[in-house]
């Protein structure tokens, strides 16, 4: 019976192409009021894909600076204990260690360096200072560095030159000096042949470094053959233990690094420990992800007020429109074609929205990747999501006012 | 497959034999508290081609008989067969089909979307029934041309007058081919000759077989009738058939079908 029933009289239809022509028209009668309403969305979801694209194109940039020094930096670190009862020294590197070292496959330059304790030190440019006058440096660090440790360090130099392995092996008395404490020094170009005295001790200053690659403390220092260094002031002690610093090629730190303990002591390789540089990527990672989760909950916070923004508009739209309700119930459309067009509507406001948002985003990444000369990266999929992302709000937003639209009273609607 | 034989079954010219309206102890209480008896006990039958009226005043229970009548509420009581079909427990989804395919309806204040054409007012008409839209164009036209607004076709509603606007109303009412054309109140919001021009498109409606039936408390409108129903307190207390020719249209007015 029912069946015959509704064989006689079919369904009220409502196809696709009929739902979406008379939506966008809904939408194009009040342009300015859409554009309005899609405001919140763009923001929402541009804000979205912009911080998505500037953290990935700003960590790409990181990555790319960091990577060729962490590629080509090995620092070994000695883990042995002071040898005998009453000593505190610690000296587990054998004398030819830059030799031994730059024998491997990969090292550009390698070397021993550790900072010299000196107790109640004077430094000083004449020789007869009293401990704690105006004329006294005694708190400058002073570093014994081999002649390969210098090289592995990159120094850029001012003035003079780097002392070499003749210095070394003859311990000649030279000392280089690190930007900073040359200028507390007052000594700015060698042509007087300057002489710092430490303890007592001459050193002629052959040259002056203003930069360096690796090991930055250098530069604050004066920096000596560590032969010169161990003659004058004994062997590295345990609190400041002394270091290997490897400037290996692109690419060969992680092999040079597995392999220079057994390189320096074949007896006993485990009293060193090899490390490339830890990862910096893990660090700005978490730094990054903070300020991203920042960034994008402020997305979010966006995208829901632009979903505020949506839902009122489209309630009041329905409530100005219920004599058009009413009109279309009258020719034939059943609530739920009233519902699809409200959610159509709103949906439509969401992914405009989105789109523009997006776009205005890839706009933003390029245009701040460009200024600052660096490579845009954005993952397209964030892109491409973030039009879904404000559909989904739109329809989300759409809900409650195409339940109000579906709800009308047709005539009631009619008469008013 | 089973919808589109139900299409041809709904959109064949059903047999004139069958009455377009026929309730039996129809009666629609709104539930309370208190409950509101506002129809009751109404037995009707409306055959094809008449031109009924129905008045009453306010509270009478004529808009309960319009909702009813345009299946847009339901009996609470007795039986009611549009076209043949009983609709009394007919699925919303069933309803609303056979209201956008055998109602034409015109209302007081017209409404047509102020930002669309004439004619895509009409073709609106069509967006919910089968209609293919290659077809909707030309039925629009032929329905516009039928209610002598064929040289208004693009204006936009808001620079039409008060009886313009009704006909094209009328127009949106008729392109689909319905079987009864259902107005209320359609002559509310004109003047005297914007009224007399669309009861003259109502008359020469009806003269070519579709049934109209027309709600007003507007006693001249009622006089186009042939048949006039009074309503009082939610019952039919008068039943007149004048059987009175309606006025001669005008012969501009008559546009050909």
């Amino acid at each position: 019976m029912l069946g015959r029933r509704w064989a006689v009289t079919g369904q009220s239809r409502y196809c696709l192409r009929d739902l979406v022509a008379e939506s966008l028209a809904g939408l194009a009668q009040r342009p300015g009021r859409s554009v309005l309403t899609m405001l919140g969305t763009v923001l929402g979801t541009g804000a979205f894909v912009a911080v998505l694209g500037l953290a990935a194109t700003a960590n790409g940039q990181i990555g790319k600076q960091f990577s060729t020094l962490a590629a080509t930096t090995v620092t070994v670190n000695d883990t042995g204990q002071p040898q005998g009862l009453n000593s505190t020294a610690v000296d587990d590197f054998p004398a030819d260690s830059d030799v031994r070292a730059g024998r491997l496959h990969g090292v550009v330059a390698a070397g021993v360096w550790w900072q010299v304790q000196l107790q109640d030190s004077v430094i000083s440019t004449s020789p007869d200072t009293i401990a704690g006058s105006a004329d006294d440096n005694g708190a400058l660090p002073v570093f014994a560095a081999s002649p390969g440790a210098l090289r592995a360090a990159q120094p850029s130099l001012g003035v003079g030159e780097l002392y070499g392995s003749f210095d070394a092996q003859n311990t000649e008395p030279v000392v280089v000096l690190g930007a900073t404490a040359a200028s507390q020094l007052g000594i700015t170009n060698l042509t007087a042949q300057p002489v710092v005295f430490i303890n007592g001790l001459p050193f002629t200053v052959v040259g002056i470094i203003h930069g360096v690659q690796r090991l930055p403390q250098l530069l604050g220092g004066l920096i000596m053959p560590s032969t010169v260094a161990e003659q004058d002031f004994g062997p590295p002690q345990a609190n400041y233990p002394p270091q290997m610093v490897i400037w290996t090629r692109i690419g060969a730190a992680d092999q040079v690094a597995a392999e220079v303990p057994y390189a320096l002591r074949p007896d006993d390789p485990q009293v060193l420990q090899a490390d490339a540089p830890p990862d910096k990527w893990d660090l700005q990672g978490s730094v990054d992800a903070a300020l991203e989760d920042l960034f994008l909950s402020l997305a979010g916070l966006s995208l829901l007020i632009g979903a505020v923004g949506i839902a009122n508009t489209t309630l009041i739209a329905v409530l100005e429109r219920t004599g058009e309700i009413g009109l279309r119930r009258s020719l034939g459309a059943r609530p739920r074609h009233i519902t699809a067009q409200v959610l159509c509507e709103s949906g439509a406001l969401g992914l405009v929205g989105g789109l523009i948002g997006a776009s205005l985003a890839v706009w933003i990444v390029i245009a701040v990747a460009l200024t600052k000369q660096w490579t845009a990266i954005l993952d397209p999929r964030a892109a491409l999501l973030a039009p879904a992302v404000g559909a989904g709000t739109g329809l989300l937003a759409g809900l409650y006012p195409a339940l109000r639209a579906s709800r009308i009273e047709p005539l009631e609607a009619l008469r008013s | 497959m089973r919808l589109r034989a139900a299409q041809r079954l709904a959109d064949a010219t059903p047999a004139t034999d069958v009455p377009v309206i026929r309730m039996r102890g129809a009666g629609r209480t709104y539930p309370g508290p208190p409950p509101v008896r506002a129809l009751h006990d109404v037995d009707l039958v409306v055959e094809a081609g008449e031109y009924v009226a129905v008045t009453g005043p306010s509270g009478a229970g004529k808009s309960t008989l319009l909702n009813l009548l345009g299946l847009l509420d339901r009996l609470s009581e007795g039986t009611f067969e549009l076209d043949g079909i009983d609709v009394s427990d007919l699925p919303e989804g069933g309803r609303s089909a056979l209201r956008g395919a055998r109602i034409g309806f015109v209302f007081q204040s017209f409404h047509l979307l102020p930002h669309r054409t004439a004619a895509e007012n009409v073709m609106l008409a069509q967006v919910y029934s089968h209609r293919p839209h290659a077809s909707r164009a030309g039925a629009a036209t032929a329905a516009l041309t039928r209610v002598g607004m064929a040289h208004r076709m693009h204006a936009l509603p808001t620079t039409l007058s008060g009886g313009e606007r009704q006909r094209v109303a009328v127009a949106r009412a008729v392109v689909n081919m319905p079987r009864l054309l259902l107005c209320d109140e359609p002559t509310g919001n004109l003047d005297s000759a914007a009224t007399g021009a669309v009861l003259d498109l109502m008359s020469s409606l009806n003269r070519l077989g579709l049934t109209v039936i027309v709600i007003t408390h507007n006693p001249s409108v009622a006089a186009r009738a042939r048949r006039v129903i009074s309503i009082l307190d939610g019952r039919i207390v008068t039943d007149n058939r004048t059987g009175r020719q309606t006025e001669p249209a005008s012969a501009g007015q008559e546009a050909p079908c």
